[in-house]
Parts: C-alpha cells; sequence; structure tokens
C-alpha cells in the first residue's frame, strides 16, 4: 500500500494585488481518501484548486503533485470539475464526450454513456439548453468517467436538488478506484460529510483545520456541519 | 439508503450498530457472505474506509470472521450472536432509564411502567 504524499503543498501563498489569497497553506494528502475542502465563499478554496490544476502559476512557496512540480504529468493524473461552465454554446453532450475521449487517454466513453443514461441525459442534447443541475451532472460524467489519481471536484452539488445529491455521491463512490483521492470542495456540507475521510476548513487563505471526520465527530460530539458553523460564525 | 445517520456520533459506529441490528434478526444468517467494502460504502452511502473501520471492529468483536482471499462471513456461533442481541438490548435500556431520569422519574418508577407496558401488549 502507498503511504507517500499523493499532494503537498508547503507555505504556499498567492497573492491577488494586496489581498492574501492563500497564506502559508502547508497541505499533505494521502492516496485512498475523500477529502472535504471546506470553507465559505472568498476563503480560497478554488484559488488553491486552480493552482494544483496548473491554472494560477504565479505564487510564492511550493507545491508537489505524486512528487511532480505542477506540468503536463501533474495534469495527466488530476481529473478536474471547475465551478464554471467550460462548454461553447453549439457543442452537443456527444461533442464534449469525443472531446474528453481525443484529450485523455483515461477516459472511458463508454462508461460515460452509461452513468448518462441513469442519469436522464441524452447524447443529442445541446449543453447549452442543459438546466444547471443537468450542466453539473454531465461534468461530473465526464470528470468521473476518467481513470485518475485525484479527482477535484469544485462545488460539484451546488445547482442540483438534495435528491440528485444522493445520485451524485453515489456516482462519486462508485467510480473513484481504491487508491486515488478525491477532493471535494463545498460549503454545502449537512448532505455530504458522511462521505468524507477528512476535512480540511479554509479560512480567509488560511488552513485553521485538516482533521480526520471520524475522530473530529467522536472528540466533539458533533457533526462536522455544526463544528463548521462554529470555526465561520460571523 | 433506509439508515439515517446522526452526523454527531461517528459514522463507522452507527454502521456498526446497523449491521449488528441486521445479524441478531437473522438479516444475515450464520455463515452468510457480507457485502464487499465498496458495496456497502454505496449502499451506506458513506465513505469506504468508514466501512472498512466498521468491518474491522465487528471482526475484532467476534460477529465477523474474514477469510483471506474469499471475503468477511457472518460469524456462527450462536452463543456469540446471543451476547450480541444482549448488548444492544442493553443499550436500549439504558436508553431508556437515561430518558425516564431526564423527565424526573426513578429507575423504578421507570421499571414499574415497563412491567405495565409488557402486560398490556399480551392483553392485544
Amino acid at each position: 500500500m502507498e503511504t507517500h504524499d499523493l499532494i503537498q503543498t508547503q507555505q504556499l501563498t498567492k497573492m491577488y494585488g494586496s489581498h492574501q489569497a492563500l497564506s502559508n497553506v502547508s497541505l499533505s494528502i494521502q492516496p485512498g481518501k475523500i477529502i472535504g475542502l471546506l470553507g465559505p465563499n472568498g476563503s480560497g478554496k478554488t484559488t488553491l484548486i486552480k493552482i494544483l490544476n496548473g491554472l494560477l502559476r504565479e505564487y510564492s512557496g511550493s507545491v508537489l503533485v505524486d512528487d511532480h512540480p505542477i506540468g503536463a504529468y501533474t495534469k495527466s493524473i488530476i481529473s478536474y470539475l471547475p465551478d464554471e461552465n467550460y462548454f461553447s454554446d453549439w457543442m452537443k453532450a456527444k461533442d464534449a464526450l469525443n472531446i474528453f475521449a481525443d484529450l485523455y487517454d483515461d477516459f472511458d466513453i463508454a462508461k460515460a454513456m452509461k452513468l448518462m443514461k441513469r442519469l436522464n441525459l441524452k447524447p443529442e442534447m445541446k449543453i447549452k439548453t442543459m438546466s444547471k443541475g443537468m450542466k453539473e451532472k454531465f461534468q461530473l460524467v465526464l470528470v468521473m468517467s476518467r481513470e485518475a489519481k485525484i479527482y477535484i471536484l469544485d462545488e460539484p452539488i451546488g445547482g442540483v436538488d438534495p435528491a440528485a445529491r444522493e445520485l451524485i455521491l453515489d456516482i462519486i463512490l462508485n467510480n473513484y478506484s481504491e487508491n486515488s483521492t478525491v477532493i471535494l470542495s463545498t460549503h454545502l456540507i449537512t448532505d455530504i460529510e458522511k462521505i468524507f475521510d477528512e476535512v480540511i476548513f479554509l479560512k480567509d487563505g488560511e488552513i485553521v483545520m485538516h482533521r480526520n471526520a471520524e475522530e473530529l465527530r467522536a472528540e466533539t460530539g458533533k457533526s462536522i456541519d455544526e463544528t463548521f458553523r462554529e470555526v465561520f460564525r460571523c | 439508503m433506509s439508515v439515517d445517520f446522526n452526523a454527531n456520533i461517528p459514522i463507522y459506529v452507527q454502521v456498526m450498530n446497523d449491521i449488528q441490528r441486521k445479524i441478531v434478526k437473522g438479516t444475515y444468517r450464520p455463515n452468510d457472505k457480507i457485502e464487499s467494502v465498496r458495496d456497502l460504502a454505496i449502499q451506506y452511502g458513506v465513505n469506504p474506509n468508514t466501512i472498512q473501520r466498521a468491518l474491522q471492529e465487528l471482526e475484532r468483536e467476534g460477529l465477523l470472521r474474514s477469510e483471506r482471499t474469499t471475503g468477511r462471513f457472518i460469524c456462527d456461533d450462536p452463543e456469540r450472536i446471543q451476547l450480541c442481541r444482549k448488548n444492544l438490548a442493553a443499550q436500549f435500556a439504558e436508553e431508556y432509564l437515561r430518558n425516564v431520569n431526564s423527565i424526573g422519574m426513578t429507575a423504578e418508577e421507570g421499571m414499574d411502567l415497563l412491567k405495565e407496558a409488557s402486560r398490556n401488549r399480551r392483553k392485544e
């Protein structure tokens, strides 16, 4: 069993002008975990995620993903679900599938079709005409149909109703492999805290807590959601 | 999934409890093979490591036994299962007495009520 860190950051700091979006973030993340990256809007979740994905290059401190600096290799092992829509207006679902199949060797198109069927998404659908929830489901299908070492899902459940959330959790649990790690950022904790191994609380760009979820519950006698509310009480 | 988790208590404990109930109720029969970690994770909608932990604890308690290559099986020792049944019932009793105390009744008064409730059920 591997024990090395899959993601390691040291003293990671990111400035936007004089605003510190991330401040001395030092993190170790092991393989085989589902990790909740939790914090209110503006706490630095997306900034951290973008750095891991190589979308933001100016920062100080160090980042290693599977022992490699951010680059072509790390991009090839991370399956990333951004918090924004990145499809062009003309695309149908099947076009996006083909693009993914071209871009990623580890993309399993048969699996994607199967998941789409389960979620009632049709390949002929225009992405533009999908509802917010449908788009989220479709993007999740795309990222979870890759055989990646790391899945990074930025706010994957914001737009779907509670019933669909269960289904989405189900898809995540069903499709990540045992040695891969899932990092899931959200501010909706109640519905999904039971799938986390570990939780990371980000507040104003700093890590205020990185704990095993079950230990935290045992210690506080509270849900992660309650602890979160206490830490972030305004 | 049918289990409503209480998010204030470690999830693995609640999974253990649910499996224990299924064993004493006979949903799982002695020597039945229990589902894989992944299948249980999906069934319960929780993290696979949480299931792993619950199964390991149940193994330690002797309610499951693992066979290296074939999986985990429900224990076939009737005494062990009876002990589990007793432990679960003891938890219910404990909880009942706590509730009764919390509304200002003594344990004795609580027991009288239990006996009365039991007599009423028999009449039905």
